[in-house]
């Protein structure tokens, strides 16, 4: 392992989109317990500093591949494809329309404090999301790497708003 | 029938080569140090066969310092010079302090951390911990030692797991003040859940509530075959008993109408409101009375519902952290596996009702809450320092209780590394110059969930000097954040498009610097009439003899990973060390610890290569 090889190549594991959770957990485990500063308490500095690094590249190409958007985003920039985050903000019509709509499914439930709205609202979530991300798996795949990009932004804009929900909840229970 | 032991490389398995060394929980109202003696954990007792060390440091007026049960003793009676709970001032400044009007310390508001004025002078925190932590590595080595000279090999303190960066970097001061190897900062419900977790085999999900004098945490931990990974923590860094012993202070005083106390009245009527907090543990209820210093008799009586229901808010307070705690790690309530209780405020029923209410199950008290925290620092402690043992093979894998970031246009602050990642971790940040020719800039560090600079702390401001002049916004200097193992922040930078290393000066908003390390090191042993450059030497004597061991039995362990020309220069260098040792001059050695350092570098490379590919192939050698 050097810090040069990617994400993919650290876990020993093909670059694509579908990867075996446990799997994965699995490696990670394995290679924290070789290069973990915890195992090197009494190693010279060298030995020290070489052990913070691969542990700290370790948990970021962990904290990478186990989220799936991120994985995406990682997989796009593999391939020289920005996904535009902060730049590219057309959506299809569609799509915004029915963020507006639960945008104001939101506010309503958190102006009625109705639990019960909020846990449909993050229920219906989780259902676009995982739609979402059956259709960027397809997308990779296929090497349709422009179309996952626009796949990723929205993606990433339901993210946001799963994070609302959150924030929203946090409100109520103080 | 004997088994015949085989030890993993980097593993010492012979009992003679056994390393001591301990585990501290340098806590708000009590401190402890602990040890793995014969595999076991225990809690190392004084001479009148306590474990606990009242957290309380008394100055004298002839410079003696003494600390514990005998300070305690007079803190009614000399309560500006006797300093209690001094962990709430760590990395503190004097605005963050709480309860300062009920305080009778005499504040010395310092840029940084908050002072306080004694008879023995002006003393920092850092230093009022420190002799804490020295009368423990006292009691250590008297109990591991004896009569027989001996070093510790180092120590793994414990911290609120909700401490800051300022609030960790002090109590390493502290240590290093103390005389102490710090091994590692661990954090306290972790610590407690390898207590706890190692002594039951236990598996699942698992949360930590810490309600300590001064401190709350909360843990979320997955615990499965031997790792402890830490999946969020949430907490109040001024949050604990000691408000408790507050508001029943404030209620004391409401009902017996009493005009505003001195400093000594003060010390007293809280020190009773403690007393009766604790009594109302187990009894329905409770007498404060005394005669004050002013000649007016207090006389009260508290019933355990009214000390409830007075404190039922700082209860509810600890619930709001360990909701977030839980979401952050995509968990519910039910989820969770077994609650642990920690801290000796978690003794209340009231607190173990709430939280048994908010888990919808019984908490796990089966450990002693005052105790439980050194324990799993002494089993880390122990571990740290090699004498990991097979079947040691548990990993322990921690967060970053708070995001850090950078100030930005407008005061607002952006993240550069989100809380709960897990350590260590780096996160790094792309800046530009706004001017042509710009060859300086400061960067503001920041920690905390607020989106405004003003809402969280400051934790350093950083000079870039060094950059090369270029068109503005040409520049690409990119800053790297990165926080160790134990949760302390490192900065570099370096301009991308030339490559040019910035030099980066950092100026601590609360840390103390290493020169005044130095200065406080050189004073205190000036005053112990130790010799300070003694002291260094022997330092650097030891950190020599580390150096050489751990680098000779790499080379041991993979001969194959040297080349001949390598290996010779290397082994040069190690001679050279081994010839400095012995001479008395401490840049010697130290200059002689840095050539094999480089030296060794591309080795320690090499070496951590075929560790992980062992790793990867998953042929470990305790398998083969």
């Amino acid at each position: 392992m050097n810090l040069n090889e990617n994400h993919f190549q650290i876990f020993g594991i093909p670059a694509s989109f579908e990867v075996d959770a446990v799997a994965l957990e699995k490696r990670y485990r394995e290679l924290q317990r070789e290069v973990h500063p915890d195992r090197f308490a009494g190693a010279s500095h060298a030995e020290q500093r070489v052990s913070m690094q691969l542990a700290t590249r370790v948990n970021e190409a962990y904290q990478t591949l186990r989220s799936p958007l991120m994985r995406a985003g990682y997989l796009l920039q593999l391939h020289g494809v920005d996904p535009e985050f902060e730049t590219n903000t057309t959506m299809p019509a569609e799509f915004l329309a029915g963020e507006m709509e639960r945008r104001e499914r939101l506010e309503e439930a958190v102006a009625a404090v109705d639990w019960e709205r909020l846990i449909a609202l993050s229920a219906d979530l989780r259902t676009e999301q995982d739609a979402l991300l059956g259709r960027i798996e397809r997308q990779l795949e296929a090497q349709q790497w422009g179309e996952a990009a626009a796949t990723l932004r929205q993606l990433k804009f339901l993210e946001k708003f799963g994070e609302e929900i959150g924030a929203a909840e946090e409100k109520l229970e103080s | 029938m004997a088994l015949l032991q085989i030890s993993e490389p980097g593993q010492s398995a012979a009992p003679h080569e056994q390393r001591l060394a301990v585990g501290i929980d340098l806590g708000t109202t009590n401190s402890l140090v602990a040890t793995v003696r014969n595999g076991i954990a225990v809690v190392l007792n004084d001479h009148e066969g306590q474990g606990l060390l009242p957290s309380i440091v008394r100055y004298l007026r002839d410079g003696r310092v003494v600390v514990g049960r005998e300070a305690e003793r007079e803190q009614v009676r000399d309560p500006k010079n006797t300093i209690v709970s001094v962990k709430r001032f760590m990395g503190r400044g004097l605005k963050d302090v709480t309860h300062v009007e009920n305080s009778p310390y005499d504040f010395v508001d310092s840029p940084g951390m908050v002072q306080l004025r004694t008879v023995a002078g002006v003393k920092s925190p850092v230093e009022v911990s420190a002799e804490i932590l020295k009368a423990l590595r006292a009691r250590a080595e008297d109990s591991l030692f004896g009569n027989e000279s001996g070093e510790l090999a180092g120590a793994v303190i414990t911290v609120p797991a909700y401490f800051d960066d300022a609030q960790r970097q002090a109590t390493k001061d502290a240590g290093k003040l103390a005389g102490l190897n710090v091994l590692r900062l661990l954090n306290e419900p972790t610590a407690a859940a390898i207590a706890y977790g190692l002594d039951n085999a236990a598996e699942g999900i698992y949360a930590v509530y810490d309600l300590g004098g001064g401190t709350f945490d909360i843990s979320i931990l997955k615990l499965s075959k031997g790792v402890f990974e830490v999946l969020a923590t949430n907490g109040d860094a001024a949050l604990g008993g000691d408000d408790f012993d507050q508001r029943l202070f404030c209620w004391v005083g409401e009902r017996a109408k009493l005009a505003p106390l001195s400093a000594e009245d003060t010390r007293a009527l809280l020190v009773k409101s403690r007393v009766a907090k604790e009594f109302l543990t187990v009894h329905a209820e409770a007498r404060v009375s005394g005669a004050l210093a002013s000649g007016e008799v207090v006389d009260v009586t508290v019933t355990q519902k009214e000390f409830q229901d007075m404190t039922r808010p700082l209860v509810a307070k600890t619930l709001a952290p360990t909701r977030k705690a839980l979401r952050d790690a995509g968990l519910d309530t039910a989820d969770v596996k077994g609650v642990v209780m920690v801290g000796g405020a978690t003794r209340m029923p009231h607190v173990q009702q709430a939280v048994a209410e908010h888990f919808r199950q019984t908490p796990l008290t089966n450990l002693d809450p005052d105790k439980v925290v050194a324990l799993g620092a002494a089993i880390q402690a122990n571990v740290l320092a090699g004498n990991r043992r097979a079947g040691d093979d548990w990993l322990l894998l921690d967060v970053i209780p708070l995001s850090l970031g950078v100030e930005t246009m407008g005061g607002l602050v952006e993240r550069v590394i989100p809380r709960n990642s897990t350590l260590p971790v780096a996160g790094a940040q792309e800046f530009t110059t706004f001017k042509d020719g710009q060859t300086a800039m400061s960067i503001h560090v920041v920690q905390g969930e607020r989106e405004l600079v003003a809402d969280c702390r400051s934790l350093a401001k950083f000079e870039l000097r060094g950059i090369p002049p270029m068109a503005a916004g040409a520049a690409r200097i990119r800053v790297t954040f990165q926080v160790d193992a134990d949760g302390l922040l490192g900065v570099s930078a370096r301009e991308a498009t030339t490559g040019v290393k910035a030099a980066v000066a950092v100026k601590p908003s609360y840390g103390l610097t290493d020169a005044e390390i130095t200065q406080m090191l050189k004073e205190s042993f000036d005053h112990a009439r130790d010799d300070v450059q003694l002291r260094v030497l022997k330092e650097q004597q030891v950190e020599g003899e580390r150096m050489l061991s751990a680098v000779e039995s790499a080379l041991r362990e993979d001969p194959d990973l040297v080349s001949p020309e390598e290996g010779s220069a290397l082994r040069g260098e190690l001679d050279a060390l081994k010839k400095t040792l012995s001479c008395n001059d401490h840049r010697t050695i130290r200059s002689a610890i840095e050539r094999v350092n480089r030296a060794t570098e591309a080795f320690a490379g090499r070496r951590m290569d075929r560790a992980v590919k062992r790793a990867l192939a998953g042929r470990k050698v305790e398998s083969l």
